[in-house]
């Protein structure tokens, strides 16, 4: 049996003596959509900025494609894109010079054309030239999404993506993400809404107090099996 | 190790871009350097007898006091607008992030040296625009830099961020300020710089050293 792509053992993380991660182990296969449930302060926002090298984890490794991400962070995060509730954007720069400075950050060949193709993808290529700062909360999250797949890595990790938007925008990201994430990509998502995760997911976990209480299969699971072991899990939280 | 500087190069024309756009950084730092000055200007107006023992702390603390704003929006803007993490992730070393933000902060306070400079003069009348002057001027600062941006990412994560740069930085960038009021002293003076080779060391090897300690710590400064 080939080795997961993302492999987690005995994940701790603490801040001071607030412990936030204890003791999470996850295989996650490639090409896999994996999404992590669980209430605010779950954990599970840490969780994903140590796979996004961005939190360096108490104790425990975490291996990436095989390599302890440690190791080689630089080689790891070529692999990674974030699209977390931050849109990672900067609001004095318009959509192309955005994308163009991601671009440069991750040495992308043909950038512009690579820019002109995620920003016809999300819809906002007549909006390039205008500045972030101009658009909708909606629309800024679609170019974080472009942002994000720019450098098309496999792995896509995706923190409370839809946290801010209303209702129809989030029914579109999510749409958006399953049509950009295509099968090849690997996805972790994390959210407390059970609905939406469920649209996108092969597989779920429930994180509840820094531990990875649920793990299957999302085959077969629908809102109304999962909202009971939810409740069961981490109490009648907001979801 | 082409991404390298293509990293240092893409954040420095972000920064410098996003400051052309805003000015934010820039208006804030070039007001307070003028009122400094103005303020300086009558408190020791008919007072002085011997300006060029004056006026060197003058240029320095005004450049210190003002270069403490453009460093501490560095990291804050980053931090407060969610786009720090989207640096951090690019795949090179972090150390790429650090001098692309370290050059941004020192294009800012030597534009603002070039903008304070004739007024010092006017002000105090006494030459300040002069070639070995501007050299000592260029050093200090890329001292000021190195060290204020480092200290910018390391205040960023904490509560008293605004009043934890200047704290932390100005004693550990005591040597350069010395070394450059002492050197500006003997020039304004008309002692030729070979006569101060020796604080000219100083300054270059703090400038080093600044330079070398923030690129083996940054990685760990911004890290959870």
């Amino acid at each position: 049996m080939s080795e997961p792509l993302i492999q987690v053992r005995g994940l701790r993380k603490a801040f001071g003596r607030h412990r936030v991660l204890r003791g999470i182990d996850l295989d996650i296969p490639a090409g896999a959509s994996f999404v992590l449930f669980g209430p605010n302060g779950a954990g599970k926002t840490t969780f994903l900025r140590i796979l996004a090298t961005l939190s360096r984890p108490t104790s425990g490794q975490v291996r990436v494609a095989g390599v302890e991400i440690g190791d080689n962070p630089e080689g790891i995060r070529q692999y990674l894109g974030l699209v977390s509730h931050a849109p990672l954007l900067y609001d004095d720069l318009s959509a192309a010079e955005n994308l163009r400075f991601y671009a440069r950050l991750y040495g992308i060949p043909d950038a512009e054309a690579r820019i002109k193709e995620m920003l016809e993808r999300v819809g906002l290529y007549h909006r390039r030239r205008d500045l972030v700062r101009t658009f909708s909360r909606g629309m800024v999250q679609r170019m974080a999404i472009a942002r994000a797949l720019l450098h098309n890595p496999p792995i896509l990790l995706l923190d409370e993506p839809d946290t801010g938007l209303d209702p129809q925008a989030a029914e579109m990201m999510t749409g958006l993400l399953r049509e950009l994430g295509g099968s090849e990509r690997t996805i972790v998502m994390t959210t407390h809404h059970l609905e939406r995760g469920l649209e996108i997911a092969d597989r779920i976990a429930i994180l509840s107090g820094g531990t990875l209480v649920f793990d299957a299969a999302a085959s077969g699971l629908s809102y109304k099996d999962l909202r009971p072991l939810y409740d069961r899990y981490v109490g009648t939280g907001v979801a | 190790m082409s991404r390298y500087f293509h990293v240092i190069a893409a954040v420095l024309w972000k920064d410098v871009r996003t400051e052309l756009r805003t000015k934010e950084v820039f208006t804030s730092m070039v007001v307070f350097a003028a009122l400094a000055l103005l303020i300086f200007n009558f408190a020791f107006e008919l007072r002085i007898p011997n300006k060029s023992l004056v006026v060197p702390g003058i240029l320095w603390v005004t450049v210190a006091f003002a270069g403490v704003l453009g460093l501490g929006r560095a990291f804050i803007a980053e931090k407060d607008k969610g786009s720090l993490a989207g640096l951090l992730l690019a795949p090179v070393d972090r150390s790429a992030v650090y001098f692309g933000k370290m050059l941004a902060n020192l294009i800012f306070i030597l534009v603002v040296e070039i903008l304070i400079l004739p007024l010092i003069t006017v002000f105090f009348n006494v030459p300040l625009i002069t070639l070995p002057l501007l050299l000592i001027l260029l050093l200090g600062t890329i001292g000021f830099a190195a060290v204020g941006t480092i200290f910018s990412a390391l205040a960023v994560n904490t509560r008293a961020r605004e009043v934890l740069l200047p704290v932390l930085l100005f004693p550990v960038l005591l040597p350069v300020l010395v070394a450059g009021i002492r050197t500006t002293i003997g020039l304004l003076e008309g002692d030729p710089l070979s006569d101060h080779l020796n604080w000219l060391q100083l300054i270059a090897f703090f400038d080093l050293l600044y330079l070398v300690v923030a690129f083996l710590t940054f990685d760990y400064v911004v890290e959870e």
